[in-house]
Parts: structure tokens; C-alpha cells; sequence
């Protein structure tokens, strides 16, 4: 019980890693990035052309993903983005969507169908642990996941709240036009956001790849877990991020001990009752519910 | 000096439209007869995607919302369909039995969805229907991913069968379409257009934002089952992943971005468009898709609008009459 309680600590760990991009991108900029979770697989596949076929040691794949992310988040708010949030809320939506089914399938032709894993890259990282008294064993690169999702949401606070680049995100977040004529160059800063948004990627592409084996196709699931950790938790500061991942972790944890099949069905249950107790704050009864429905 | 003012709803333009209508229809009943057993099974695709693209963009088009998840009625009414013909009930009253089920899922869905707001409403309804999917693969009927047939289908002949599902697909299509033009014509109609073309405006003017978001729902919800139901008839195999799969939105959202968002008649052009383009490029896989996506973007970044924004504004009157056109006469 009590390792099973530790694993799911750690895999919340996880869920906040892939969640930040997701949540840093919704709260600065109102966009849910459908595709977040196909970039996050596109960012595996470079990690793992770097590491596997160039032999470039993991650390230094990393960075250069980075950097690669951050150019390709440029870039896509440059001419996707910022064109279609200029056509209302629904444009954003589609243009996600369409690039997310644009990304998997062209993953699948230029990759092929193969799972692929880093475990390999990091030769006995991959299976060392530490042990904890009463003989449980807690895997380190679930430790480290942990942490650098702790550490990512830390650094992308600070920086929102202590830095210049971080206050000119948040005036362009919250209004376009007044932070333009403040001197706020807003396409620029939101391009960069973009940017920084998808680099975190790279971070939970590493955590994948370390964690288990992903295919062109996983980015819709990675999608579902992050946008749950974020639904979750709530939206207002990306710590919050962190307890939805959490409390996800938990429920499919809990549900994978009822029934074989109770991991993933949990987890979207735990979504379905932090939706009805957001309806809850406003009308808390479920006759209420009924008789009036939901407002908007 | 007294001016004359006309109202009239319809026009020359709406004339051509339903003799083509009438003309496609007819076209559509005689498949069995002219093109057999085949050209049934491709018409029956046809109107499916009809149903789905005029119904994903009721809702995305009129109603301002965008779902990821509609194949959470499209998968339900296929399961409903195989387990109540399971239970004995004729496999065509067991498919309308489904849209029922697929309307009651709806209202239940919109009593909380319609609160969530843009991509989360999205992104929530595929939650939705990722769930529906793991729970009916827990039936032992349907056996997890193996999936399993509509058997009962087998009682009629496989000529009987392929007609009989075309013609009800044609009767199920024309009937949902019928609705929504009614409902477009109606008073709710209006309030339907006034969201779609000014949300907060709307509201400001005294419309029932939320009571005309879900009757939209719920009409997108039954017509989507519907498909769902006569994809299942006309393939008879139910494998849950072909039905719940992510490909059918990518579908929807090419039809009616390329057609024409917020417009009837550019969703059934899209679904014409849509029909052609899979059945010369269907076989390029993963490619395909890829294609599908470049093109839907290119749409939704350069051309928001779709080819009906473009053709529509330059025929006189309106192809599938919602409005009123109202002409001064001097005397």
C-alpha cells in the first residue's frame, strides 16, 4: 500500500511534467494546444535520432531539443497561431487539431509504427533504485521526473513574476492591445511563450522515453492526461498543475487496483467529478442541476 | 412616394437547390438498381457523411462549439445498436432505437459540458468519449478491441440488407436535415444565428444562450448517432477502436472547414468533397491523412470561410433558405 501510494506520487510527477507546457500555454494564452501532446512525441523521436543514430550522449540531446522546440514554437505561433487567434476562439481549436493529426501521421510514415524507448541511452539508470525501509524499491528516474517537474514549474513562476520577459507575458495575456501600446512587441512575446511552452515538451518527451516505450500515435493520450492534470487542478497558478497531476495519479492508482481495466477509466473519472464540482460552486445540488442545467 | 417592401424566404436559387436535392435523392434510392450491392454500401458512406458533417457543424458552425469527442455518440449508438439486436430486437428498429439513446445521451452530456468553455469543452468531450470507449470494451460482448458482429443483420439477404440500410440511411438523413432547416427557419433559429454571428451580443439582447446551445447539442447528438448506427449496419463489424477512433473528427473537421463553417449547404458540399477525395486517395494510409490535415489547416488560416463563404455570397438568394430576403419595389 504504502509503495503503491509512492508510485503514484511519482507518476503525478510525471502528469505535471507533461501538464506545464499545456497549462503555461492556456493560462498566458488562452490556447489549448491540441497538438501539445504530438509535440511532445515529436520531441522524443529527435531525442531519439540524436541519441540512437548520432550517438550524441542524452544531457546534451536534450538541450538541443530544446532549443530545436523552442525554434519550432516560434515559429508555429508565428504562422499558425497568431493568424488563427485572430479569426475568434474556434480557430485556434481546429488549427491544433489539424496539426496534431498532421504530426502523428506523418510520424508514423517517416518512424513506422515501432515503439521506441531512451531507457537505453542511459544504460543502468534506467533500472536503478533506491531502497526505502520495509524493502520497497522507488525507481530514480521516477525520482528525477519528479523533481524536474517540480523544478520546471518553479523556474516558469519566477519567471513569470520576476522577470521582464515573464511581466511582458502576462500584459500580453491579460490585454493584447494595451500591452502593445506600452511598447510590448505582443506577437513577439507571444512567440516566444509558444516557444517556451514546447520546449517543456522536450523535458516530458525525456520523461517518457525513460519511463516506457511511445509510438506516433501516443501524443492523443499524453494530450488527455496533461489536459485532465490541468482540469483538475484548476486553473490561476501552474502549482496547481502539480496537485491535479497528483490527484490523477491517485484516482487511476486507486482504480487500477479495483480492475485491470480501472487505470485509465479512473483517471477520466476524476476529470467528470472536478468538472461536476466546478458546476458545484455555483449551484451546489444536483437537482439544481437538473432543473436548470448548466450556465455558462 | 410609397415604397413596396417584399419579404420572401425563398428564390430561384433555393429552386435550383432542392431540384438538385430531389434529384440526388431519387438518384440515391435507385443505387440498389443501378450501381447493386457496392455502389449501396459507397452510398450509405455518403450520407454518413452527410449526417456527420451538416451535424458537426451545427454545433461548431451555429453553436460556437467545437467537439473533439462526437465520436462518443457515433461509438455509443453502434454498441446499442449490436447489443439490443443482441437482445432480439430487429437490427433497423434496434438503429433507431440508438438515435433515441444517442438524443438522451445529449441532453444527460449537456446538462454538464455545455458550462465548460471553448477547447476545454473540446478537449472534455473526448474525455467523454474515451471513456465510453473503455467501458464498452469491459463487455464481454463485445470482447475488448476483438470486437464482434451485428449478426442478426443475416435473416435478410445481403441484396435486402445493403438496400434496406441505404434507403433508411436516406430517410434518416433527410429527416435530420429536414429538422434543422425547420429549426433554422424558427425562432430558435434566429436565436441560433444571433450566437453564431455575436455570442455576448446575443445574450445582451435577451437570447437563451445556453437553452439554444443545447438544443443544438442534442439535435448534433441524435443526427451523430444516427451515423454511427448506419456506419455499423452497413460495415456489420463493430470493433470499438474503428468507431471511438480520433480519424472520424479529423473527417468532421475537414468537411466543414473545406465546405464552410456555419453553413448548411457548405457542409454537405464538404461531405460530397470529402466522399470523392476518399475514394481516390483512401488507399495512401497514413499519407492520406497527412493530406486531410495540411488541407483543413490551410483552410481554417486562409480560407475561414470554406468554398461556400466563397460561392455563397455570390448567387442570388440563398441555397437552403434560413433567412429572410426582403426586396423594395417602386411602384
Amino acid at each position: 500500500m504504502t509503495s503503491q501510494l509512492i508510485n503514484a506520487v511519482l507518476l503525478g510527477g510525471y502528469y505535471a511534467v507533461l501538464a506545464t507546457g499545456l497549462a503555461f500555454m492556456f493560462s498566458v494564452m488562452n490556447i489549448i494546444n491540441l497538438a501539445h501532446g504530438a509535440f511532445i512525441i515529436l520531441a522524443g523521436f529527435g531525442l531519439f535520432v540524436l541519441g540512437s543514430d548520432l550517438g550524441v550522449p542524452l544531457p546534451l540531446a536534450i538541450v538541443i531539443m530544446i532549443g530545436v522546440m523552442f525554434v519550432v514554437g516560434f515559429i508555429l505561433h508565428r504562422v499558425v497561431l497568431s493568424r488563427a487567434s485572430g479569426g475568434g476562439e474556434l480557430l485556434p481549436i481546429l488549427a491544433t487539431f489539424g496539426i496534431a493529426i498532421i504530426l502523428d501521421n506523418l510520424m508514423f510514415q517517416v518512424f513506422g509504427a515501432d515503439s521506441k524507448s531512451l531507457a537505453p541511452m542511459v544504460g543502468d539508470l534506467a533500472w536503478a533504485s533506491y531502497e526505502l525501509p520495509g524493502f520497497i524499491f522507488i525507481g530514480k528516474i521516477s525520482v528525477y521526473i519528479l523533481t524536474a517537474g517540480i523544478v520546471m514549474i518553479g523556474a516558469l513562476e519566477w519567471m513569470l513574476r520576476r522577470t521582464t520577459l515573464g511581466h511582458r507575458i502576462q500584459a500580453t495575456s491579460q490585454d493584447r492591445a494595451t500591452a502593445s501600446l506600452l511598447g510590448i512587441d505582443t506577437g513577439r512575446t507571444a512567440a516566444i511563450a509558444t516557444g517556451i511552452a514546447l520546449a517543456t515538451g522536450v523535458v516530458a518527451a525525456t520523461a517518457l522515453g525513460l519511463r516506457s516505450a511511445w509510438g506516433p500515435y501516443d501524443g492523443s493520450a499524453q494530450l488527455l492526461f496533461a489536459f485532465e492534470a490541468v482540469v483538475i487542478g484548476g486553473i490561476g497558478s501552474l502549482w496547481r498543475v502539480l496537485i491535479g497531476a497528483m490527484i490523477l495519479a491517485f484516482a487511476q492508482s486507486m482504480g487500477a487496483m479495483i480492475h485491470p481495466q480501472g487505470f485509465l477509466i479512473s483517471g477520466h473519472l476524476a476529470f467528470l467529478a472536478a468538472v461536476f464540482v466546478r458546476l458545484g460552486g455555483r449551484s451546489f445540488s444536483l437537482k439544481s442541476l437538473l432543473a436548470k442545467g448548466a450556465r455558462a | 412616394m410609397t415604397v413596396a417592401l417584399t419579404v420572401t424566404r425563398g428564390g430561384a436559387t433555393a429552386r435550383t437547390t432542392i431540384s438538385i436535392i430531389a434529384i440526388a435523392v431519387v438518384l440515391l434510392a435507385a443505387t440498389p438498381w443501378i450501381f447493386g450491392v457496392g455502389g449501396s454500401g459507397r452510398a450509405v458512406a455518403l450520407l454518413v457523411y452527410v449526417l456527420l458533417a451538416v451535424m458537426w457543424n451545427a454545433l461548431a458552425g451555429f453553436a460556437g462549439l467545437v467537439s473533439i469527442g462526437q465520436t462518443l455518440f457515433f461509438g455509443v449508438a453502434a454498441y446499442t445498436t449490436i447489443r439490443l439486436a443482441d437482445a432480439g430486437l430487429d437490427p433497423y428498429l434496434a438503429i433507431i432505437v440508438s438515435i433515441g439513446i444517442g438524443a438522451a445521451l445529449g441532453w444527460v452530456t449537456s446538462l454538464f459540458m455545455l458550462s465548460l468553455k471553448d477547447g476545454e469543452f473540446a478537449i472534455g468531450m473526448w474525455v467523454l468519449s474515451s471513456l465510453a470507449h473503455l467501458c464498452v470494451n469491459l463487455d464481454p460482448l463485445i470482447q475488448g478491441e476483438t470486437g464482434t458482429s451485428l449478426i442478426s443483420l443475416n435473416v435478410y439477404s445481403i441484396e435486402m440488407r445493403t438496400s434496406l440500410t441505404l434507403w433508411l440511411a436516406l430517410a434518416v438523413t433527410i429527416a435530420v436535415l429536414a429538422v434543422l432547416v425547420v429549426l433554422l427557419r424558427s425562432r430558435t433559429g434566429a436565436a441560433i444565428t444571433a450566437i453564431r454571428d455575436d455570442e455576448i451580443g446575443a445574450r445582451s439582447v435577451g437570447v437563451d444562450v445556453i437553452g439554444t446551445k443545447r438544443v443544438v447539442f442534442i439535435l448534433a447528438a441524435a443526427g451523430t448517432a444516427a451515423a454511427g448506427a448506419l456506419w455499423l449496419a452497413s460495415a456489420s463489424n463493430f470493433q470499438p477502436r474503428a468507431y471511438f477512433g480520433v480519424q472520424w473528427t479529423a473527417y468532421m473537421l475537414f468537411m466543414v472547414l473545406v465546405g464552410g463553417l456555419g453553413r448548411v449547404e457548405g457542409a454537405i458540399i464538404g461531405a460530397v468533397l470529402f466522399f470523392v477525395i476518399e475514394t481516390f486517395f483512401a488507399s495512401y494510409g497514413a499519407w492520406y491523412l497527412v493530406g486531410l490535415g495540411v488541407i483543413a489547416v490551410l483552410f481554417a488560416l486562409l480560407l475561414p470561410k470554406g468554398l461556400w463563404g466563397w460561392i455563397g455570397p455570390r448567387l442570388p438568394g440563398e441555397a437552403i433558405p434560413t433567412g429572410y430576403l426582403i426586396e423594395k419595389k417602386n411602384p
